[in-house]
Order: structure tokens, then C-alpha cells, then sequence
């Protein structure tokens, strides 16, 4: 099984080691850095990538963003997880086992 | 190449729109002497190499216009004692570090001084999974030996790992093994480029050109690997044009998103462009980046597609692939600015067909080493 597949609202992801969040002065925008790749962050992204650290679980990073943003929590998380698969997808994220 | 999707924009000032990536080619040294090293056919000597504070003010320069990434490279880029400086200097500058190596100057010392410095990203390149025809391929004995270990000194030392391997006649039939001996080196991603025709490569082409039939079944085994892989180690295959019915979508276009730098400071809107005799290209030494990005009559020269002839200024796929590539027209049809001949619509298509055919055919190879 993949780290995409296996993401889960359990999951304590976080961005790889060789992957850098970044400002791009030029273009006034964040984005993701990683070999070969520049991803553009959206809003969302940027802070769903602010809260993804490896202690947080992808549940609790959606709960604070529907809290933050008043919407609702199964839409919030549907697209936390889309957001952090596709990274997964291109080996840019780990993900931190449960501790418990 | 990196993707950034900001539309074009060309505008009575010059160019707008700024560069994403750099090349920056820190030597043409390089102990290895393979058949269809990128690097021009007549190389730069020593004494004329840009020096450490030379590169770093590059940089400075880069970063300002908007780069993201740098692929430091050469030549043979570990062949400069003053790398880590200038990974530093890359660094410091917030651009994305990636060095480009054949790995057989690396001791697990450098690798790790490397990382210290702050380097993001390494990218090994293997001639074949099997040591005699890669060292054969190289002209260099033991390097592939040497580069299983430098695989091992890199992940030890934390860094992401690219392997890049170019493939022809006398090792894509090996392709299956090439992709799980990078699997096995522990490599992130996977760079599968089939050799391009210009310099070193166009003088070996009858000794590289690999037939229809070989790419067809390596076409295949790249496709299936890419999903075997999904998920662990990312594939990135670039197909082969000769064979090709339309033209790959070359550098992203001429001067559009990346420009390289030569050892001596000369700033080309991609790394064959000196295969192009007649064209001029402006030195670091003489004009700042800025200017030579915006305003260079190089970098003008190609841009968009204003300066397309028919049949492709009124093509459907003109904006997808922007007219391929301008080094193939000049190397096949003699003229920079013609149709590129992978296209099944240039003139010169049948001529290119009929010459891949001839050289794919031809017997063992006896390669011309570059040096």
C-alpha cells in the first residue's frame, strides 16, 4: 500500500524532509519546493501545510480549519485529504506513526 | 523541467514574464567521457571558468529575476573545490539546490559537507544496470561500481535521490533492470531521458540510435513501472522524438521559463544552443542577467510564436508544444527557425524517419568518447 492510500483522518502527516514551503518574491505567492517541482499554494493549501507537523492528525487539521473558516467539517476534510494525497501521491509527505 | 503556469507575455519593453529554473553548467571537467555528454564539442578550458564570487553574484542575480531552482552541473560539478561555497551561495539566495552528478569524485565527507551546506536534492546518473557496458559507455573503469556506493553515502546523509539514466541502442533493452536497480539504490524519483541528438550525441547518433522496435517494448516497461513504482518512486520518462509523430513541448519553450550558464558566463535560453552556429549569445562578463533575460536578442529570437513559418503558425498544436525544438531544425533541416523535423508535417520528417532507421540499423558500436 502507498502513503496515499494509507492516509487516513488518523494520519499524522508531514512534509517531507526535502520539500520546502517558501515565499515567491517575483510572484508574490507561496509555494512548495521539491527536485524538479514547483507547486503553487493556494490558501488552503498553504494552511493545511501550516498545521501538518507530524503531531496533528488530518481529522484535527480539518477541525480547525472549519472552525477557522465556518464551513463544514465532512467538506473540510474531504479536502484535506484530496490536498494531502496528491502530495503523497508525489512522495512529498510522511507520514509519523500513531505514538499510542 | 519545473512547471510553473503563468500565461506568457511579450510586451514592447521585452520579456515580462521571469525565468523559473537555471542550468548552471560550473565546469566542462568531467572524468567520465561519455558518447552523448550534452556538453558543446569544444570545451571550456579551466583558466576560463567563472570564479566562486563570479557564480555566487549569478545567483544573487537569479534569485532577484524570479528563480526558484538551480541545477548546479558541469561537466562534472564535484570537480570544483569550491562546491560547498557555492552551494552556500545558491543557498543563501533561497533558490531550491540541486547537484547534478556522475558521483565518481564523492566521498561519503563530501556528500555529508554537501548537505551541510544546505543542499536540497542530488541527482546520480547511471549508463547502465550492468558494470562492464557502463563503464564501457563511461570509458571509465570501476565508475559504475563507484556510484552503487555514492547511491548509499547519499541517503545516509539525508539527501533525496534522483537517479538519472539516459538510454539508446546498447542499454534500453536492459530498461527493467535499470528502473529496479534504482529502486534498490533507494532513489526518489527516476529520470529515464533517451539520449538527444546534438553535439557528442549527433557525431555517436549510428552508434546510440536505438531501433522502433527496442522503444516501442521500453515505452511499455516505463508505463507499467510507473504504477508498480506509484507511491515509492517517482518515474519520469522522456520519450524518445525521433520516433515521435509531433514534437515534445522542448525547455518549455525558448527563453520562456529556464536559461543555462556556461562555464565561461555565457547565458543560453537552453544547454544545445551553441550547437546552433551563427547564433551570438551574451556573457555575464559583459551585461547583467536581468538584461540578458529580458532583452537578449537570443533569447528574443524564439520566444512565442511570432517567428513560426507555416505549417506551424497556423497549427492547432502551435501553443502546446511551441514549436518543438530549435537545435533538432537546425542540426536536421540546417535552419534554426524551420519546422522541427519530428513533426509528421515538416518537409524533413521522412528524411529523419529514414536516417533514425539507417543509424538504429547499423552494426557494434564504436563510439567517438567525448574529451
Amino acid at each position: 500500500m502507498t502513503v496515499a492510500d494509507a492516509i487516513t483522518e488518523q494520519s499524522r502527516p508531514k512534509l517531507a524532509d526535502f520539500v520546502r514551503v517558501q515565499f515567491d518574491k517575483a510572484r508574490e505567492r507561496w509555494i512548495l519546493q521539491a527536485p524538479e517541482r514547483v507547486l503553487v499554494l493556494d490558501e488552503t493549501g498553504k494552511e493545511i501545510l501550516d498545521r501538518a507537523n507530524g503531531a496533528v492528525t488530518v481529522g484535527e487539521i480539518a477541525a480547525q480549519l472549519a472552525k477557522e473558516y465556518d464551513a463544514p467539517a465532512d467538506v473540510i476534510q474531504h479536502d484535506v485529504l484530496a490536498v494531502l494525497r496528491l502530495l503523497a501521491e508525489k512522495n512529498f509527505l510522511e507520514i509519523v506513526d500513531d505514538p499510542s | 523541467m519545473t512547471h510553473l503556469e503563468t500565461p506568457a507575455e511579450r510586451t514592447t519593453s521585452g520579456w515580462q514574464r521571469p525565468p523559473v529554473a537555471m542550468l548552471a553548467e560550473l565546469t566542462h571537467r568531467c572524468p567520465l567521457q561519455c558518447p552523448y555528454c550534452s556538453n558543446p564539442i569544444t570545451l571550456s578550458s579551466r583558466s576560463d571558468e567563472m570564479s566562486t564570487e563570479e557564480w555566487v553574484d549569478v545567483f544573487r542575480q537569479a534569485a532577484a529575476l524570479g528563480v526558484l531552482q538551480i541545477h548546479l552541473s558541469g561537466g562534472e560539478p564535484t570537480a570544483r573545490t569550491d562546491l560547498p561555497d557555492l552551494i552556500v551561495g545558491a543557498r543563501e539566495n533561497g533558490l531550491y539546490t540541486n547537484l547534478i552528478t556522475a558521483g565518481v569524485l564523492l566521498t561519503p565527507d563530501k556528500v555529508r559537507t554537501y548537505k551541510e551546506c544546505g543542499l536540497d536534492h542530488l541527482q546520480l546518473s547511471i549508463q547502465d544496470n550492468e558494470a562492464a557496458n557502463a563503464d564501457h559507455i563511461a570509458n571509465y573503469k570501476g565508475g559504475h561500481a563507484k556510484k552503487l556506493a555514492v547511491a548509499a553515502w547519499v541517503r545516509e546523509a539525508g539527501l533525496p535521490l534522483t537517479v538519472n539514466a539516459v538510454v539508446h541502442r546498447q542499454n534500453l533493452d536492459h530498461l527493467e533492470a535499470i528502473i529496479n536497480l534504482a529502486a534498490d539504490l533507494g532513489a526518489h524519483r527516476l529520470e529515464i531521458a533517451h539520449v538527444q541528438y546534438y553535439g557528442w550525441a549527433l557525431r555517436n547518433r549510428a552508434a546510440l540510435m536505438p531501433t522502433a522496435d527496442q522503444v516501442a517494448r521500453a515505452n511499455a516497461v516505463a508505463a507499467t513501472a510507473s504504477d508498480t513504482y506509484r507511491g515509492r518512486m517517482v518515474i519520469d520518462y522522456v520519450v524518445p522524438d525521433y520516433y515521435a509523430q509531433r514534437p515534445k513541448r522542448c525547455m518549455d519553450g525558448w527563453g520562456n521559463q529556464f536559461f543555462a550558464i556556461t562555464p565561461r558566463g555565457l547565458v543560453l535560453p537552453c544547454h544545445a544552443a551553441e550547437t546552433i552556429t551563427g547564433m551570438t549569445f551574451s556573457s555575464l562578463r559583459d551585461h547583467k542577467l536581468d538584461w540578458i533575460w529580458h532583452h537578449d536578442s537570443a533569447f528574443q529570437r524564439f520566444r512565442g510564436t511570432d517567428w513560426m513559418p507555416e505549417p506551424c503558425q497556423s497549427c492547432e498544436f502551435r501553443d502546446r508544444d511551441l514549436g518543438g525544438c530549435r537545435c533538432q531544425a537546425f542540426a536536421i533541416a540546417g535552419d534554426a527557425a524551420a519546422t522541427d523535423p519530428v513533426c509528421a508535417s515538416s518537409p524533413h520528417h521522412d528524411m529523419l524517419v529514414a536516417m533514425a532507421g539507417d543509424d538504429a540499423s547499423s552494426g557494434a558500436p564504436n563510439y567517438h568518447h567525448r574529451r
